[in-house]
């Protein structure tokens, strides 16, 4: 192992670092901590300036209840899950095809498919706003939820593409030769051979995707005006220009929607950090 | 038709499997692209007809001293957000341990990387905020002057790659963290035989077998610091006087605010990201080629 095993060196180290770490992670969390502390202060706390000196009460249930009263919140998160949960089923339908056609066949476009695949994924999207916002609003899908999934879908099967081929690719081929003597259809040989051995790409991809669309802001910006199809990204930023003097509830707004990717990293902490890493470094 | 079917499946399959995903991408992705390019040479506030006008739009951006401050703060944004990578492998090196609770502290340090770039503007610009905002209290407490970093021109766009900056160096933490575990342990054993320690270990012999981990971090990090546009439109909506812009942003407010409905001319800037961006797709697509070919 490299560094060498604290457990190796001196006591006077293996204490230092035993120190070291809760205060570094402290350091480093402390915007995040702010945040938190903030939220559970009452607003006369806010009013009077007092951030950070000593609250006069913990207004932790009143703050976090009057978010989900007094503002459209839970509509946003709730538009939040319609757009997320069908874009990850979206995608990871779309890219096993994609990905068991380039990862198992052997035909002359392959690799060039491949390839547009993996550059679309890469490119700057901002180049996309002005036709994508056109065809939305042609096809009747602007400022809707479907909207949404749909570009996202399309978008996110790049990258899905991309892990899942690659995935394919190390599976045993001799299986899928094995059918193909025993006379097994191609439709059948994805169904019954490959698609049960992609379940750990698809929890990784699914945790990655949820987690990218969970927080993109930009096309909830571009595709969507006014409350009715807006997720929570764009719905922060909303209320944080209304509610200007009420950071308090800002803060506890901030907090509720960073927490379902935030669960769903520790939930699945195994498969999102084989899906980061690309499935490159193991 | 049957038998034609059971003879040529192997031919037809593999498109009958990437037709949805193509036609998708096709319409939503690469389609785009190539009209976004089109339209840089036209004129077209988005509702009327659009006018064919040449290379007008790039020949204007040329004289445009916002597109010009917009370009340097990419470079900026380029060039500073790859601290993210050697920051990512220090806190990887010093979480590369096996004490007691150890995973919980992999993924606190990972946290900010999981949540949405709008919680992290926001976090950052309260963090920043000039009377109440804790960086400022903390430089008081330490005697310091406090300053409204987001409304400095000078500072601003630092201040917000320094934002950018928290969540990236987790995610190249991550990735230094997963390579590390696959470190060869008898080159390490080799190395201290060998009297390699510290510094030199790391640099002979840990570096070297971590090169696609960094291939990875370097290249998300680029990717990451020429998309950069939600914190930018979190924290400072492009100010003050549009100091803090990129062309991902300056291309947004061309386009779609107030101040324009030029759509030609923000996809005009749009096409010039690209550009840059091309230079590091190119590489990527070389790379793949290459490993492909080695198969």
């Amino acid at each position: 192992m490299f560094p060498t095993p604290i457990e190796r060196t001196k006591p006077s180290t293996q204490l230092l670092y035993k120190i070291a770490l809760p205060i570094s992670i402290v350091i480093w969390l402390l915007p995040l901590i702010a945040v938190a502390l903030t939220s559970i202060r009452s607003g006369a706390d806010i009013n009077s300036g007092n951030y950070w000196g000593m609250p006069t009460s913990i207004n932790f249930v009143e703050n976090y209840t009057a978010v989900f009263t007094d503002s459209p919140l839970g509509y946003y998160i709730f538009n939040s899950f319609k757009i997320t949960i069908p874009t990850v089923i979206g995608a990871l339908v779309l890219s096993s095809f994609t990905g068991f056609a380039l990862g198992v066949y052997r035909f002359k476009l392959n690799l060039f498919v491949f390839f547009i695949f993996v550059a679309g994924n890469f490119i700057p999207f901002q180049i996309l706003m002005v036709p994508v916002r056109d065809l939305s609003l042609s096809l009747g899908l602007y400022n809707s939820v479907w909207g949404l999934v749909v570009f996202h879908i399309a978008f996110q099967t790049g990258f899905c593409t991309f892990f899942m081929r690659n995935f394919i690719r190390a599976l045993p081929f001799e299986l899928i030769e094995a059918a193909r003597v025993e006379g097994v259809s191609e439709f059948k040989i994805f169904w019954y051979v490959v698609l049960p051995l992609m379940r750990p790409a698809m929890a990784a991809l699914s945790v990655l995707i949820f987690t990218f669309v969970w927080n993109d802001y930009f096309w909830a910006i571009v595709l969507t005006q006014g409350a009715e199809a807006m997720p929570v990204t764009a719905g922060l930023n909303s209320l944080n220009g209304q509610w200007v003097y009420n950071q308090h509830l800002v803060s506890a707004g901030s907090i509720i929607a960073a927490l379902p990717p935030v669960l769903m990293f520790f939930l699945m902490q195994k498969h999102f950090i084989a899906g980061l890493t690309l499935g490159a470094v193991k | 038709m049957y038998s034609y079917w059971k003879n040529n499946q192997l031919k037809i399959a593999p498109w009958i499997f990437l037709a949805p995903g193509i036609l998708m991408f096709s319409l939503y992705v690469v389609f785009p692209i190539f009209q976004s390019i089109n339209l840089s040479f036209y004129q077209w506030d988005g509702l009327g007809t659009k006018t064919y006008i040449g290379v007008e739009n790039y020949i204007e951006l040329l004289d445009d001293e916002y597109f010009l401050v917009s370009l340097k703060n990419n470079i900026i944004w380029l060039v500073l957000y790859l601290l993210a990578v050697p920051a990512g492998l220090f806190a990887a090196l010093f979480l590369n341990q096996t004490v007691r609770g150890i995973r919980i502290y992999k993924s606190m340090f990972f946290f900010p990387f999981v949540i949405s770039q709008v919680v992290v503007g926001l976090v950052f610009s309260w963090f920043y905020a000039p009377s109440n905002g804790l960086l400022n209290v903390i430089l008081e407490a330490f005697g310091f002057n406090s300053i409204a970093i987001l409304a400095e021109e000078d500072y601003v766009t630092y201040g917000i790659i320094a934002a950018g900056l928290w969540p990236q160096t987790a995610y190249c933490m991550i990735l230094y963290l997963t390579g590390l575990n696959s470190v060869d342990q008898e080159q390490i054993e080799a190395g201290r035989i060998d009297n390699a320690r510290g510094w030199r270990m790391l640099w002979y012999v840990i570096l070297p077998q971590l090169k696609p981990a960094t291939f990875i971090a370097v290249v998300v990090t680029i990717i990451g610091a020429l998309r950069s546009f939600d914190l930018i439109d979190i924290m400072t909506g492009g100010g003050p006087w549009g100091s803090s812009r990129v062309l991902a942003y300056y291309m947004y407010e061309k386009a779609f605010s107030e101040y324009g409905f030029r759509m030609g001319y923000g996809a005009a800037i749009a096409v010039v990201l690209l550009m840059i961006m091309m230079i590091y797709i190119a590489t990527i697509l070389y790379r793949l080629y290459r490993d492909e070919r080695g198969d």
